[in-house]
């Protein structure tokens, strides 16, 4: 209600395009009876260089007020915006910030990293509240559009008394076609792009290029010949990503490099899913992987499955069927969570070979205690092309490598920069 | 039968991974709406991805009574539940299927009463797990489970009071150790995570990397 009546007093105001402070009172007989000069608040004092422009790197909904605050201003006050389609008016309100609010400086999506102003403040706008047609009605909220002419009125607003600013200003908000903000991204995507593809390119003229050895996909091999000695299963668990994410999709490349092992060395191999799309790519991975090797007969739909879509119902279910057929070799591939202990603990007790690979920097020490080989972060998407030995896959990972020297040089020169006060690199890679 | 199987997937996937990649930099309204329109058909897909998942569970379940497998009295339980959740939302507490999920029917009650109970049951077990992995690992036998158990002891120690009861900058060091080495060693993996992302993307929208089809090394 309190709320209700506040808002209804701000867009009274702003509709009626009145100054804020009324310095006359209503008799009872209905006449106006000015008030005197000791009784009449002093109304705070207007900002300077008040200005209103389009937001930039946008989709055209939303057009932002700077202004320069009066040294003398109480830090009580409020600055409002109100907004109109009409110079006329009428007037809703747009937004308001406090007196200690946010500075240019402090934004540099918008502003960038070195402002004209940096210490003046602003306000984002990007819709108006229209205000309920009945008593009993809400009040309504409408954004912005691209390419129309919008009037705004500004108004600083004290405990009694108020300003504002004398004539409308006026701004069209545009949309944009790149985020200029991004662009530092989009560079070193580029590059590192470029850094990936040049390397298989070079790979495929130069097949002998060296690759730092991964333990843990080296025992693969070992982990999988031991399954078949012993006459065990070789589980393998995907995480609980969907197949949107890229740790997902690198699980299931490796299942397509583990598939065709395991057909080769004729054991069983169960999948287990928490995701139907993953379930129905795994089935496809699997089955054209035997197909691959030779061995059609070695794809059992029934071994590739759809465990339960809950992430503890999943770890009791894939938990409980390790207990009852205890296999020799479990592969935890992709994104966990608290699943992840329960897993590979479980692995632990009945004695089975463990290899995970998550991506999951939470994850990771549970795996690193309880499993025999851990893949670590990137490791998991290096995987697939370690295991398929082609000369254009294992470029690429060269290329990862030469990324990380690359990454590792600008951490190292940023830092120094850094503790010498100087902040442009900081700034060139900073995410906004 | 090649281009449907291999061609039309990887034009597919090279269409697709360019498209998402530009709306990710273009703030344009026509961007924005591309990308509600794909995440619509993201999420059709989904949906008709779940009968897949459901056909799959309860044909598994089904075989598994038949042969009298190992563990077939919990296929009878994953039926059960299916049967009785599946008639508890048709019924939705006299409304009907076609309209949303009343609160307080069966359905509620089934949900709250069993399966969160179940499911923070299993969630409880977690910590009887914890206490084995580290048992194991902080035996000490090497530097390195040294540091670690040094390492564990002071953050167990430093977010409990009585931590600072025993050493008053034990709150502080701890949370040196998480804000320092801890993070250092994220964002070290965060950073090889992200450029593993950009290289699989990268031969997955160009077509190098093809194991996701299934086949054709």
């Amino acid at each position: 209600m309190q709320r209700l009546t506040q808002f209804a007093c701000i867009a009274a105001l702003f509709w009626t395009g009145t100054a804020l402070a009324s310095d006359a009172v209503e008799t009872a007989t209905g006449s106006k009876t000015p008030l005197p000069d000791s009784v009449r608040a002093l109304p705070p004092p207007l900002p300077t260089q008040i200005r209103a422009a389009d937001v930039p790197s946008d989709n055209g909904k939303a057009v932002v007020v700077t202004w320069l605050p009066d040294a003398s201003t109480p830090s009580l006050v409020r600055y409002q915006v109100g907004v109109a389609t009409n110079p006329s008016g009428p007037y809703y309100f747009g937004g308001e910030a406090p007196a200690a609010g946010p500075i240019v400086k402090d934004d540099p999506k918008i502003f960038g990293w070195s402002p004209v102003n940096p210490d003046h403040q602003f306000l984002v706008v990007s819709s108006y509240m229209v205000p309920p047609a009945t008593p009993d009605g809400n009040p309504e909220r409408v954004e912005l559009r691209p390419d129309q002419t919008y009037y705004l009125r500004f108004a600083v607003v004290g405990d009694s008394a108020s300003a504002e600013l004398a004539a409308p200003m006026s701004v069209t908000p545009r949309q944009n076609w790149i985020k200029l903000h991004k662009l530092n991204n989009l560079i070193f995507g580029l590059f590192f792009g470029v850094v990936i593809l040049s390397f298989i390119e070079f790979a495929r003229r130069n097949p002998n290029m060296f690759i730092r050895k991964i333990a843990g996909l080296d025992a693969v091999e070992e982990a999988l010949g031991r399954a078949t000695e012993m006459g065990k299963p070789v589980y393998f668990v995907h995480g609980l990503n969907s197949m949107g994410e890229v740790s997902a999709i690198a699980s299931v490349n490796i299942l397509g490099r583990v598939a065709r092992r395991v057909a080769q060395f004729d054991t069983t191999l169960k999948v287990m899913n928490n995701d139907p799309i993953v379930l129905a790519v795994s089935q496809e991975v699997v089955r054209e992987a035997c197909i691959d090797v030779g061995r059609p007969d070695a794809y059992v739909p029934d071994n590739v499955m759809f465990v339960a879509d809950r992430q503890f119902s999943y770890a009791a279910a894939v938990d409980g069927m390790m207990m009852r057929e205890r296999p020799a070799t479990v592969m935890l591939m992709g994104y966990f969570y608290a699943e992840a202990l329960l897993f590979a603990e479980t692995g632990n007790v009945v004695g089975a070979i463990q290899i995970a690979a998550t991506d999951s920097y939470t994850q990771i020490p549970f795996f690193i205690t309880t499993c025999d080989y851990t893949l670590i972060g990137e490791e998991l998407y290096a995987a697939s092309a370690y295991l398929a030995r082609e000369p254009k896959l294992l470029g690429s990972l060269r290329g990862q490598d030469v990324g990380k020297a690359v990454l590792i040089a600008i951490l190292t020169i940023g830092t120094a920069l850094e503790l010498a006060g100087i902040h442009w690199l900081t700034h060139l890679v900073a995410p906004l | 039968m090649i281009f449907f199987k291999r061609t039309l997937p990887l034009v597919i996937a090279f269409v697709m991974g360019i498209v998402a990649i530009s709306i990710y930099y273009i703030p344009h309204q026509a961007a924005v709406d591309l990308n509600d329109l794909l995440s619509k058909w993201d999420r059709i897909i989904a949906a008709f991805a779940a009968f897949l998942g459901v056909y799959s569970l309860l044909y598994l379940h089904a075989g598994r009574l038949k042969r009298r497998q190992a563990g077939w009295g919990y296929s009878v339980f994953v039926y059960l539940g299916f049967v009785v959740m599946l008639t508890a939302a048709i019924y939705n507490n006299g409304a009907g299927p076609l309209v949303a999920l009343r609160k307080g029917g069966a359905y509620d009650w089934l949900y709250t009463n069993v399966f969160v109970a179940a499911d923070a049951s299993m969630f409880a077990i977690l910590s009887f797990f914890i206490a084995s992995a580290a048992y194991r690992t902080f035996r000490a036998r090497t530097t390195e489970a040294t540091i670690l158990l040094v390492a564990a002891v002071i953050v167990m120690l430093g977010r409990v009071p009585i931590g600072a009861l025993l050493w008053e900058s034990m709150p502080e060091l701890q949370q040196w150790l998480m804000n320092v080495p801890n993070m250092a060693a994220k964002r070290g993996i965060l950073l090889g995570v992200y450029l593993g992302a950009v290289a699989t993307a990268l031969r997955i929208i160009f077509g190098i990397e093809r194991s996701y089809l299934g086949g054709d090394e």
